[in-house]
């Protein structure tokens, strides 16, 4: 009999799997809802220890998702986050210290968690996720999402989608993901191709409404939009050539300043540092315990499928989602999302999906809608019909062009029931969609 | 930049670190954490405790104290991240106490390695906790004692169990357990009085909506949508022999109307404020009722009969009833949604929904004032909490605690008042009540178990020979579950019955698989909700779980039910 593999994994001091008894009658015993014919025991084991896994995001999720994989046995773990240590994350990131501000996440993380956790092997890479390529991602077994950034969640999905090969099954890369924001949050699995993806499940996460630009130049009602006038319009106008730093105390203090002064002019209460700070960034409330639900949850999927000792989400025509909310009470809704035949991510090539406009609008105004609609969310789009250009972002000549279509209205130049093709470079794909007028 | 007003101080250190979660529970919640002492009764092999301490040590709770007397040994390195190699055969409270206290130094720590049995002995040993955390297994008869000085000394008690795929936690509150703070959604608060204005919100809707018609097109778009419904609502009683629109039939119509008379001949081809004013029809017509909560709170003997000695909770919900007896509503709120319109008329309609939320506040200040001397109070109720209950009338969520099952080995449990829910959901698919039933077995398991002769520690089931155990178990879980619907006084009928049956027996055996020990991501999913429910607990801020939750790892899916 081979002994190597359960050699391999971290033992007790006294060179058994003394380490690993409790994790052991998991891996060791059937239960009422595991596969009569599943190989649990040795093989088991094995293939936990063996199975690469890479977690995206060093963060809050990243730093529970790597410490539970570490204690769940996961053997040799990838960690990516180009993000460094601010202050503000160590009232939940716990691998971080005070004196580890301004250090890189992923190294700080996977050092941390190597030198408690002995025997498990975390490489860290300190960067984007855009920096790697698909041979990269092809040598892991399971990807664990843990972002707070829409856009990195649909590049990876559409990447990962895209690397599907029908004829090698090695290829389709279950990607399980998680998020928070504040007491609330979610976890899912999807499997490429097979199951709903990222893209397909866009309208579970609408962006906010932006406050239309003449609210906040004329007539601003609220502290935010004070703040906002003093972020997008008043900065513009007198530090046009100081490039905004969010994290720069001085930037936030002007505008806070001149936020209050205008909310003065219009008797508007409530304009604060702190408020004015979470307008600017964007700032998502974040604590440890939903950080916790979320992440272990997300561990607990990848554990069951790298083992088999349970039956996880994800498996096709089962529950793919689970939303939890911690606010009032403890409720968590487990479903299972479709996929939807017309995503421009997994679904059918040749199906564009329809978009209601209004034909009255300009290309600019349906543009800039591109990038607050549900379904879309696209900020920097390039957009073109079968048989024309009608704007480019690229290259300058292109752009300087196609910019006079910008004042041009939708009924000037598609037909009602024409497709466009759009692209964004910030993901690898084009989104078909078919324009429907509403009027 | 002499124009700017003077610079300002930035966040403290403090601020800066807590931002995240200031942004949820504010100074106040923040102020109640940092005032709290917490103690972990530990002893089993698990870690669902320390996870637990470990997402209140991060937000900065005041004190922690772990309470166990087990060494470290190698297995405990497999679950627990807050030991190290070094630490074999060390104290394991004192480790982990001191891997936590790192996650924040503002944080202190303490540990005690005396036994469980000898420390609960001792007078007052739980005396300086305001919170207690029990994670299982524990003697049933210590946790009874621990149960028994929750109930006597209004100390809040979490009992926790976390088992292979599987949890579970129950929260023992003190009898009434108000919150006043409960953050509801955004979208539920909106309270405009569109039914029930009052002289100078009408005033104001009239000067707004003044030659409506003839009004150049800027300003019509720009009347905000609240004084164009007190308008057209006005218009519409002319026809409707002066009644409100009441029914769904009739608000459609008049929001047909109201649409109707939005202006189509501008570039955008319609209103905003109009749009405003549509979408709010439905929503916003309907009388101001307190909900069904609030009207129970104001009938509740503490609220109906205030004792001398009664919290400011209940004096200031008298005095709230007494404004809702007089004027069939509650105390205004005074906030107003956003909405299309000029910034100086917006201002004036925020000063006159805050003008008329002060004076309601001022009249149930008064009442609260009499009341004190009435029961002759010493202390006077600060303003604040008063205003604060006025603000969130509508929404105030009272907790009924009462003590969780403690079960004693051979004796059978009595459910009471939640024999009968529980009885029925029992068979509903998706139902957890099953999982619980088999945790209680599992708990009476160990209570009959010793690891060894010595009658000092318990033995899980599934330690040594799961399918010997299972059997036993299974009939401890289906005696539960008969005596529960016996008590009931229900009957279920097949296939129902030999369904939950099947149910209660797959869990009884999947738990005994684990052999009485922890999967690590189970006891850090359900650590992150008792974390969260504590923070609810301790802030006062929020809805805790009322009192029994169960997670299950298998099916990713949460329950909560009374017990
Ligand atoms: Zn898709």
């Amino acid at each position: 009999m081979d002994e190597a593999p359960a050699a391999s994994l971290p033992n007790g001091s006294d060179g058994q799997r003394t380490r690993w008894k409790y994790l052991d009658n998991i891996l060791n015993r059937l239960g009422p809802f595991t596969d009569p014919d599943w190989e649990h025991g040795e093989a088991a084991i094995e293939g936990l220890s063996r199975a690469k896994i890479l977690v995206i995001g060093a963060g809050g999720l990243g730093c529970e998702i790597l410490k539970s994989l570490a204690l769940s046995g996961f053997q040799d773990i990838h960690v990516i986050d180009m993000d460094t240590i601010d202050v503000s994350n160590l009232n939940r990131q716990f691998l971080f210290r005070q004196a580890d501000v301004g250090k890189y996440k992923a190294e700080v993380a996977a050092n941390f968690v190597e030198k408690r956790v002995k025997g498990a092997k975390i490489t860290p890479y300190c960067g984007k996720i855009q920096d790697k390529d698909e041979e990269y991602y092809m040598q892991f077994a399971i990807i664990v999402c843990g972002l707070d950034s829409i856009e990195a969640r649909r590049w990876i999905n559409a990447t990962l989608v895209g690397m599907v090969d029908e004829q090698n099954p090695d290829s389709m890369k279950p990607l399980i993901d998680g998020g928070t924001e504040g007491f609330k949050g979610q976890a899912r699995v999807i499997f490429p191709t097979m199951t709903s993806c990222i893209e397909c499940q866009l309208d579970m996460h609408a962006p906010r409404a932006a406050v239309p630009l003449c609210t906040l130049a004329t007539i601003p009602r609220q502290p935010q939009h004070c703040i906002e006038w003093a972020h997008i319009i008043a900065w513009e106008e007198e530090r046009k050539d100081i490039t905004l730093d969010n994290d720069d105390p001085e930037h936030i203090t002007w505008l806070y300043q001149k936020a209050l002064k205008r909310a003065q002019e219009f008797n508007i209460p409530g304009v604060t540092y702190s408020m004015t700070q979470g307008v600017v960034k964007n700032i998502i409330p974040a604590i440890a315990s939903t950080n916790a639900i979320v992440a272990a949850s997300c561990c607990n999927e990848a554990f069951k499928l790298a083992t088999n000792t349970n039956p996880f989400l994800g498996f096709p025509e089962t529950d793919n989602y689970m939303m939890y909310t911690g606010d009032e009470s403890i409720y968590t809704y487990t479903f299972q999302h479709m996929k939807k035949s017309d995503c421009p991510v997994c679904g059918d090539d040749s199906i564009a999906r329809p978009l209601q406009i209004d034909s009255n609008f300009t290309l600019q105004e349906f543009l800039d809608s591109l990038a607050e609609r549900p379904e879309s969310q696209l900020k920097k789009p390039t957009i073109r019909t079968e048989e024309k250009s009608l704007y480019y972002q690229f290259p300058p000549d292109l752009r300087q062009q196609t910019q006079p279509n910008l004042s041009k209205k939708i009924y000037e130049l598609v037909e009602n029931g024409e497709e466009v093709a759009i692209t964004d470079p910030a993901f690898p794909l084009q989104f078909k969609y078919k324009l429907i007028f509403k009027d | 930049m002499a124009d700017l007003p003077p610079p300002v101080q930035g966040p403290t250190a403090k601020e800066k670190k807590y931002d995240r979660q200031l942004r949820l529970w504010g100074p106040t919640g923040q102020r109640a954490l940092e005032e709290s002492h917490i103690l972990l009764v530990n002893s089993g092999p698990g870690v669902v405790g320390i996870e637990t301490l470990k997402n209140l040590v991060l937000p900065g709770v005041g004190y922690f104290t772990i309470q166990d007397s087990a060494v470290v040994s190698e297995a405990d390195l497999g679950v627990n991240f807050f030991l190290e190699e070094r630490h074999l055969g060390g104290s394991r409270a004192e480790h982990t106490c001191n891997l936590l206290k790192e996650l924040n130094p503002d944080v202190q720590g303490d540990f005690i390695t005396e036994p469980v049995e000898s420390f609960l002995a001792k007078p007052d040993s739980l005396k300086p906790y305001t919170l207690v955390i029990v994670a299982a297994p524990i003697r049933p008869e210590l946790l009874a004692k621990i149960s028994a000085y929750a109930s006597a000394n209004s100390v809040q008690l979490f009992y926790i169990h976390s088992v292979g795929f599987y949890s579970h936690f129950s929260i023992h509150l003190p009898p009434s357990f108000p919150i006043v703070d409960t953050h509801p959604d955004p979208e539920t608060t909106t309270d405009l009085r569109l039914l029930k204005p009052w002289a100078e919100l009408i005033m104001f809707a009239e000067e707004k909506t003044k030659s409506l018609d003839t009004m150049a097109s800027d300003d019509h778009g720009h009347v905000p949508y609240v004084c164009l419904l007190l308008h057209y609502l006005e218009v519409w009683k002319k026809d409707h022999d002066g009644q409100q629109p009441r029914t769904y039939k009739e608000k459609t119509e008049f929001r047909d109307m109201v649409k109707k008379a939005a202006r189509t001949d501008n570039p955008e081809g319609g209103e905003e404020n109009y749009d405003e004013a549509v979408a709010a029809v439905l929503k916003s017509l309907n009388p101001p009722e307190p909900s069904g909560a609030v009207k129970e709170l104001f009938k509740d003997p503490e609220c109906l009969l205030l004792k001398d000695d009664a919290s400011s909770f209940w004096i200031i919900a008298h005095a709230v009833s007494l404004f809702y007896t007089k004027y069939g509503v509650l105390p205004l709120p005074g906030s107003v949604p956003d909405m299309k319109a000029r910034s100086s008329d917006y201002i004036q309609l925020q000063n006159v929904y805050k003008s008329k939320a002060r004076k309601d506040l001022a009249e149930v200040l008064d009442s609260v004032r009499f009341l004190e001397r009435n029961i002759n109070r010493s202390t006077p109720i600060e303003e604040k909490d008063v205003e604060a209950f006025c603000k969130n009338a509508a929404h105030i969520k009272l907790v009924r605690g009462r003590p969780f099952q403690v079960v004693q080995a051979g004796e059978t449990l009595k459910w009471g008042d939640t024999a009968k829910s529980l009885a029925q959901n029992l068979t509903f698919q998706d139902s957890l009540i099953p999982l619980y039933i088999a945790f209680l077995a599992f708990d009476e398991f160990t209570a009959m178990h010793d690891k060894d002769a010595l009658g000092g520690t318990p033995r899980a089931p599934g330690e040594t020979n799961p399918e010997v155990d299972t059997e036993k178990m299974t009939g401890i879980a289906f005696k539960i579950m008969d005596d529960l619907i016996k008590e009931a006084g229900t009957f279920i009928e097949d296939p129902d019955y030999s369904e939950a049956k099947t149910w209660v027996g797959e869990y009884v055996q999947e738990l005994v698989r684990a052999g009485g020990a922890e999967l690590h991501n189970i006891a850090t999913l359900t650590g992150g909700l008792v974390s969260q429910e504590v923070i609810k607990v301790m802030t006062e801020q929020y809805v805790p779980v009322d009192n029994t939750c169960i997670f299950d790892g298998v099916k990713s899916k949460t329950g909560v039910f009374r017990v």
